[in-house]
C-alpha cells in the first residue's frame, strides 16, 4: 500500500517536473511575442493556469466536504484542507500575477469586474476557512466547521460573479489576443495548465497526507502519555 | 406541537430575553448610528452629493450593525449552558435554527427601521419611501440567514468576536451590492423596473442561504 502511494507520487513528481520545465521554456523561448501588449503578455499562460488550478482546488474542497460530512471518513477531510490551502496559495498568485499583467495591458493595477471581485471574494472566503479550522476549539469541530464554511462559501460563487457582472456592466472585455489565439499560444497555454494542475495534485496529495500523519502522532503521543 | 409553533416557541423565547435585556437593538442601534456619523465625516458630505454616498453609507452601517447583532444570537446561549438546554430540546435542529434566524431578522428590522429615517432625515433626503422597506427586508433576510449559521459556527471558536465578521463579510457581498444598488434607485426615485434585478438577486440569495444552512445547520451544533 505505502510502496504504491510512494511510486505514485515518484510519478507525480516526476510528471509534474517535465512539465513544468517545459511550461518554462515554451513560456520564455517557444511561445512568439505578443504584438501589441509585449514582453509582459507571458504572465497571462501563469496566471491562467493558476486562476484555473484555484478554482480547481476550491471545487475540490466542496466535493469533499459534503462527501466527509454524509461520511465522515477523516481522509476526506484532509483532502479538503489541504486542498483549500494550496487553493489560497494559488490564489494570492493570481492576485498578484493579475495586476502586474493589467498595469501593462489595461493601465490600471485593478478593476471591479467579476472575474476579478469573484477571486478577490473567494479569496477572502477562504483565507476565513482556514482561520476558522485554526481558531476552532478542537480538531473535531475545526473539521466540521471547515466543511460547512467550505459548502456555504462555494455556493456563493456563481451569485458573487452573477452580481458584479449586473453591477459593472462596462468592465473592460478582457483582451488577452488582438489577432486571436496561434497554434503555438494556445499549447503554450495548454502545457502550462497542465503542468500546475499536476503540482496541485501533488501538493494537496502531500498536505492531506500530512495531516494524516499529523493526527497519528497526536494519538500516538496520547496513547503514551495517557 | 406542529413544527411552525416550535419555530415560534424557540423566536419567542429571543423576544421575551430581548425585551427584557434590551441588549442586542440597543447596542447594534447605537452602534449603526455611530457608523453613519463616522462615515458622513469620512466622506464629507455635502447636500449636493448626498444621493452619491447615501446608500452605501447606509448599508456599511447596516451590515456592520448586523455583525454586531450576529455575534450576539448564539453568544447568549453560551451563558448559563443555555445553548446545552437549547440542544436537548426535543425538535429538529432546522427549528432550532428557524427559530433563531426569526429573532435576529426581526432584531435586524427594528434596527433598521429606526435607523433608515434617522439616516433620511441627516441627509436631507425624502422619509416616506415605501419601497426601501422591501430592500431592507430582502437584505435583513440575507443577513440573518449567513449571520445565524455562522454565528453558531464562531462561539465555537477562539477569537470569536473576530470569526464572525471574517466568515460573514465576504459571503454576504452579493447581498451588499445589491442592497446598495437598489437603495440608490429608490433614493433617486426612478422606476421599479431599475431595480428589478437586484431584487431578484436578493430573492435568489435568500433562498439559496435559507436552503442551504437549514441543510448544514446541523452539522454545525451536533455534539
Amino acid at each position: 500500500m505505502n510502496g504504491r502511494r510512494n511510486l505514485i507520487n515518484n510519478l507525480l513528481f516526476g510528471l509534474g517536473l517535465a512539465l513544468m520545465i517545459a511550461a518554462l521554456y515554451m513560456v520564455f523561448m517557444y511561445v512568439p511575442t505578443e504584438k501589441s501588449m509585449g514582453i509582459v503578455q507571458r504572465i497571462f499562460y501563469f496566471h491562467v493556469s493558476l486562476a484555473w488550478v484555484s478554482f480547481l482546488a476550491f471545487l475540490v474542497t466542496f466535493v469533499f466536504s459534503i462527501c466527509y460530512l454524509r461520511k465522515r471518513l477523516l481522509k476526506w477531510d484532509y483532502i479538503a484542507h489541504a486542498s483549500a490551502e494550496v487553493g489560497v496559495v494559488f490564489t494570492t498568485l493570481v492576485l498578484i500575477t493579475g495586476p502586474i499583467w493589467a498595469k501593462t495591458a489595461w493601465g490600471i493595477w485593478w478593476t471591479w469586474d467579476a472575474r476579478l471581485t469573484t477571486s478577490l471574494v473567494l479569496w477572502l472566503t477562504y483565507i476565513a476557512y482556514l482561520l476558522v479550522r485554526g481558531y476552532a476549539t478542537e480538531p473535531a469541530r475545526g473539521a466540521r466547521f471547515g466543511a460547512v464554511v467550505g459548502i456555504v462559501g462555494f455556493i456563493d460563487v456563481p451569485i458573487v460573479f452573477l452580481t458584479v457582472n449586473v453591477w459593472r456592466t462596462q468592465h473592460p472585455t478582457t483582451i488577452i489576443f488582438t489577432d486571436g489565439i496561434t497554434a503555438p499560444m494556445l499549447m503554450t497555454l495548454v502545457v502550462c495548465i497542465a503542468a500546475f494542475t499536476v503540482l496541485y495534485v501533488l501538493l494537496t496529495a502531500q498536505g492531506a497526507g500530512l495531516k494524516s500523519l499529523e493526527t497519528s502522532i497526536k494519538r500516538l503521543k496520547i496513547r503514551r502519555t495517557g | 406541537m406542529s413544527t411552525f409553533a416550535r419555530i415560534i416557541t424557540i423566536f419567542w423565547k429571543d423576544i421575551l430575553t430581548e425585551l427584557r435585556a434590551r441588549e442586542v437593538v440597543t447596542s447594534v442601534l447605537v452602534f449603526s448610528l455611530l457608523v453613519v456619523v463616522i462615515f458622513s465625516f469620512a466622506f464629507s458630505t455635502r447636500i449636493d452629493t448626498a444621493e452619491l454616498v447615501a446608500p452605501g453609507i447606509l448599508w456599511a452601517a447596516l451590515t456592520f450593525g448586523g455583525v454586531l447583532g450576529f455575534n450576539h444570537t448564539f453568544a447568549v446561549e453560551k451563558e448559563n449552558s443555555r445553548l446545552e438546554g437549547l440542544m436537548l430540546c426535543p425538535v429538529d435542529r432546522a427549528v432550532i435554527y428557524w427559530g433563531k434566524l426569526a429573532g435576529s431578522f426581526t432584531f435586524t428590522m427594528v434596527v433598521a427601521i429606526i435607523i433608515t429615517p434617522i439616516f433620511l432625515a441627516l441627509f436631507n433626503l425624502p422619509l416616506f419611501l415605501p419601497r426601501l422597506l422591501l430592500v431592507i427586508g430582502l437584505a435583513s433576510l440575507g443577513f440573518a440567514a449567513v449571520g445565524t449559521l455562522f454565528s453558531a459556527v464562531a462561539i465555537n471558536t477562539r477569537a470569536r468576536d473576530i470569526m464572525l465578521p471574517v466568515l460573514f463579510l465576504p459571503v454576504v457581498v452579493p447581498v451588499v451590492v445589491a442592497a446598495v444598488r437598489a437603495t440608490a434607485v429608490v433614493l433617486a426615485d426612478k422606476s421599479w423596473s431599475d431595480m428589478l434585478t437586484w431584487l431578484q438577486i436578493m430573492i435568489a440569495f435568500d433562498i439559496v442561504y435559507l436552503v442551504v444552512s437549514t441543510l448544514v445547520f446541523d452539522f454545525v451544533v451536533e455534539e
